[in-house]
């Protein structure tokens, strides 16, 4: 039988691998914001997992409202992404610090 | 090792594997496409969870539209690739150390442990007439109305803000703008002009003679 | 008559303010009478309210006048006490007053600051008997510091002249040393008795009487005498004893009126009074009146010794009057309050009368005081000479006049006193006698006698004062002459002071030298046998050969004990003492504070050290904003790493 540590187990994976990406791609935004996104899939596993195991739906009502502002949240991290391409003609993080203190 | 057990661990591997992809692969079309197979991956995950309608949803609405979109930005944009892989080898190994040491410590709070399964018994599956949509629905529209309105309204946020940021405007696009034709007058569109009277024969078509 | 205490106390005060604020508008005469006008009634209604008290014996008058607050208890108010004790100071206060007040429209003739002055001997008066008739130890305070500020003013009157803004600082301060000890000895009576009030404090003193303080832990003193200490550290400094007389010598910068006012008659001896009136405390410690008794010995005699070699005809008076003063000390520590007061008032007639004179004898000298350059000064100023001459036998106990009989009272009750130091004083007093008549007449003889050592111009000018400068002196000499036959019998050994003065059965010297006490007559038959009357006699005739018949003598005594007259000029060094160690010390003190304290440690270290710290901080810092994206997000991921091992191993 499949316990709910398993579950969580792979959830946990996921968000290490994730992290690992954002840390080692730092110069591509795009990659960084897939990770973003593989960040809120494993905590999406989670609250699933812990929803069935729970018998509680709250849970899955709760995935349905992340679902929802992690879409809002690609869709304007990825219009910032494009305003920034047509201004600096590149994807480069390094190039950009200008909020340099 | 029944079915069940065996799905579980090929549906995993096959996730853990595509994001490992997502993240390592040099061309960034295919990272989005691992990360499509990670998104189709995990809906399965979660039918085996009995989360169907989330589990549709998911393929639906973020594979169908946000990886779509995220298609649709990595290929418009023109990027040079090669220098952006240049620090993945220098912090490759701080990279896995920290992601390893954050698993540890996640693996002992949510480890068999704790949540094995003498703590967490194996729920009771529900038979076929359970409906996963009608029962969410139940409490969405009642219990959590309020967020539901809200989630709606960040939409709409997300949409202005999206297009409020991209949109620029072309020097050669033609269109109206009604405030400023209201605002008119006279003597910006008519002026009169005092011409000469150039020729001496009159030649004018409709006298009466 | 609670308002003739009042218009005696007002009269004084209202005069004061009238020429101090109106001075300008009013003119010289009128503010001079005005102050005098106002001075007169205070005299002949004090002489009214002695004779009610003394002669009609009139009831003693304790009353609140007003009351200024009350807090926890405790009833801080203006009020008055008239019993015999403070009939006769007020008597002798507003007298002396008066006289000064006239001798000043002579004296001060000239002076532009002339209303000033008078606004300022008034308000001096208006002090001294706030002290005196004052029934609680709130009043009092305030009326010792009125005297000492008054004071300080009036010594630093010519204020464009730098040596009188030393001398006026320097009273001020040594007077403030002595009103530390005195404000914490009013305190320790707040303390233990919860009441300001006198009445309150001497029926509850003999219930104190064995109660201990650890001022030091550890050390236990009885509560008593260090009240009476404390108390009578005060007196130390206003009536100028040993070591805190440094400042009555350099007080003669002032105007020779106050120095007959302030510091011959009056305000020196607010610290005699204060003793006096306190002497139900006093008796229930042994300790205390002791160190009174030592304390005016070593004044009595070490002062007198120091006014042999003055040459400023004002210093030999000024240091006359201290060691006169610790006559008056030594017979309040031998517990014969009632003889140190007869000494204050008898000593007020003819200390005053003394400095009068001198300051008549300055004027005619044209404000030249070196009695080396004066002589032979009888022909020109008769009455001067006379009243001088009285006034100088009195000062040195000639029998007969008054204060022959103060004197020897003192010296008679100090020899009957048992407790220890009495030895040592009754040496000192002895010994005091033969140089107070040595130094006296030798001033005496350099002024009045002998060759007239002044330049041509000043002798020509030389002439008898004006009567509103010698009219004074003689009203000044009859009381030296004939008071103290004539009052020593009823105040001494009568009981005149009744409950105002206390004296222990134990340590009662007055009533044994009362036992053999028959009458003026025998007195002065008595005293003409015995050791003071010689010593005054030989300490005259020295001067007289000395000074007059063989001055060559006086430079060679001078070589011979060079040593010792250094020392004396030095004034025992106690002035360098006090600029070295003190004024210096406590101007390294204030330096080391300044630099070291406000510009390096408040000023350096936490003002601009904190600032600098915040900046050195804030460029730190800094570098933790690169504007790179990729360290933020680095950033986060290690916050998240420490949050969860927190969580985790928490």
């Amino acid at each position: 039988m499949i316990s709910l540590s398993d579950y969580l187990m792979l959830g946990a994976i996921l968000f290490c691998i994730s992290l690992a990406g954002i840390f080692l791609n730092r110069k591509n935004i795009i990659i960084l914001l897939m990770s973003i996104e593989l960040m809120l899939l494993a905590v999406n596993i989670n609250f699933i997992a812990f929803s069935h195991y729970m018998q509680d739906s709250a849970g899955q009502i709760f995935v349905f409202f992340i679902l929802t502002v992690a879409a809002a949240e690609a869709a304007i991290g990825l219009a910032i992404l494009i305003v920034l391409f047509r201004n600096k003609r590149t994807i480069n993080v390094t190039n950009l610090d200008s909020l340099k203190g | 090792m029944n079915i069940e057990l065996l799905l579980f661990y090929a549906f995993s591997a096959i996730l853990i594997m595509a994001a490992c992809a997502v993240i390592t692969v040099r061309n960034p079309v295919h990272a989005v496409l691992f990360l499509v197979l990670t998104f189709f991956t995990s809906a399965a995950i979660w039918l085996m969870l009995e989360a169907e309608f989330l589990a549709i949803v998911l393929v639906l609405v973020y594979v169908g539209a946000v990886m779509v979109l995220f298609l649709f930005v990595v290929m418009m944009l023109d990027i040079n690739i090669e220098p952006l892989r240049e620090g993945f080898i220098r912090y490759l190994p701080v990279g896995i150390l920290v992601a390893v040491i954050m698993l540890v410590e996640m693996a002992l709070v949510v480890g068999p442990r704790i949540f094995g399964l003498q703590q967490v018994a194996a729920p009771v599956r529900h038979d076929a007439a359970y409906s996963n949509t009608e029962a969410l629905g139940e409490v969405l529209y009642t219990v959590y109305a309020y967020p539901f309105e809200i989630a709606a309204t960040i939409l709409l946020i997300a949409i202005v803000a999206a297009i409020t940021l991209t949109m620029r405007r072309r020097p050669d696009s033609k269109y109206q703008n009604p405030s400023a034709q209201v605002r008119v007058r006279r003597q910006d569109r008519v002026r009169f002009a005092n011409m000469e009277n150039t020729s001496s024969t009159d030649n004018s078509n409709n006298t009466a003679e | 008559m609670k308002s003739i205490y009042l218009a005696i106390v007002l009269a004084p005060l209202i005069g004061s303010l009238i020429a101090g604020l109106f001075g300008r508008q009013i003119g010289r005469s009128g503010s001079h009478w005005v102050t005098i006008v106002g001075v007169a009634i205070s005299f002949l209604l004090s002489l009214i309210v002695f004779k009610d008290i003394v002669f009609d014996t009139g009831p003693v008058f304790n009353n609140t006048v007003y009351t200024w607050l009350v807090s926890d208890g405790v009833q801080f108010e203006v009020g008055f006490l008239i019993d015999r004790l403070t009939a006769v100071m007020m008597m002798v206060v507003t007298f002396v007053s008066l006289m000064v007040h006239i001798y000043t429209v002579g004296y001060m003739h000239d002076d532009p600051g002339y209303q000033r002055f008078f606004s300022y001997i008034s308000l001096f008066t208006f002090s001294m008997l706030m002290l005196v008739m004052s029934n609680n130890f709130m009043q009092l305070f305030f009326g010792w510091e009125a005297v000492g500020l008054v004071s300080y003013l009036l010594i630093g009157f010519w204020f464009k002249k730098e040596t009188a803004i030393y001398a006026n600082l320097k009273a001020f301060l040594v007077n403030r040393v002595g009103d530390f000890g005195f404000l914490l000895g009013i305190a320790a009576v707040l303390m233990y008795f919860n009441s300001m009030d006198y009445a309150d404090v001497f029926t509850a003193a003999p219930l104190m009487k064995d109660m201990h303080i650890e001022v030091i832990p550890g050390v236990e003193w009885s509560v008593m005498t260090v009240i009476c200490i404390l108390l009578f550290i005060g007196a130390m400094g206003k009536s100028a004893q040993v070591p805190l007389h440094v400042w009555l010598p350099d007080s003669m910068e002032g105007p020779t009126p106050i120095s007959a006012l302030i510091h011959a008659a009056t305000m020196v001896t607010a610290g005699i009074f204060m003793v006096a009136r306190m002497s139900p405390l006093y008796e229930l410690s042994q300790t205390a009146l002791s160190f009174v008794m030592v304390i005016g010995a070593i004044t009595a005699l070490f002062m007198g010794l120091l006014g042999i070699v003055q040459n400023d005809i004002k210093r030999v008076v000024a240091y006359s009057t201290l060691s006169q003063l610790g006559y008056m000390t030594v017979a309040l520590g031998a517990s014969a309050y009632s003889a140190a007061i007869f000494h204050l008032m008898t000593h007020a007639f003819f200390k005053a009368l003394l400095f009068l004179a001198a300051g008549s004898v300055i004027i005619a000298m044209h404000h030249k005081q070196d009695i080396r350059e004066m002589g032979g000064l009888k022909k020109y100023m008769p009455i001067t000479y006379w009243t001088a001459l009285i006034g100088s036998l009195a000062l040195i106990g000639f029998p007969g006049t008054s204060g022959f009989f103060s004197k020897d009272s003192i010296i008679e009750a100090v020899h009957a006193a048992h407790i220890p130091g009495s030895g040592f004083a009754y040496a000192a007093v002895l010994l005091g006698v033969f140089i107070t008549a040595f130094y006296t007449f030798r001033m005496f003889f350099l002024v009045f006698h002998g060759q007239e050592r002044m330049d041509e111009h000043t002798r020509a000018h030389v002439h008898e004062s004006p009567l509103v400068v010698t009219v004074p002196l003689i009203f000044l000499a009859i009381p030296s002459l004939i008071i103290g036959a004539m009052t020593i019998e009823p105040m001494l050994f009568d009981n005149y002071f009744g409950s105002a003065i206390l004296v222990d059965a134990a340590h009662d010297t007055l009533a044994e030298v009362g036992e053999e006490f028959h009458g003026v007559a025998t007195f002065i038959l008595h005293g003409m046998l015995a050791p003071p009357f010689w010593l005054a006699m030989a300490g005259l005739g020295s001067a007289w050969l000395i000074y007059l018949q063989k001055p060559q003598l006086a430079g060679q005594i001078r070589n011979a004990f060079s040593p010792v007259y250094n020392i004396l000029v030095n004034k025992y060094g106690c002035d360098d003492f006090n600029e070295k160690v003190f004024a210096f010390g406590g101007r390294r003190v204030g330096r080391s504070l300044w630099k070291g304290g406000d510009q390096l440690a408040i000023d350096g270290i936490m003002v601009n050290g904190t600032a600098r710290t915040i900046g050195w901080f804030a460029s730190v810092l800094r570098h933790i904003q690169s504007g790179f994206l990729y360290h933020y997000a680095f950033a986060m991921i290690l916050g998240l790493l420490g949050m969860l091992t927190f969580f985790v191993f928490l």
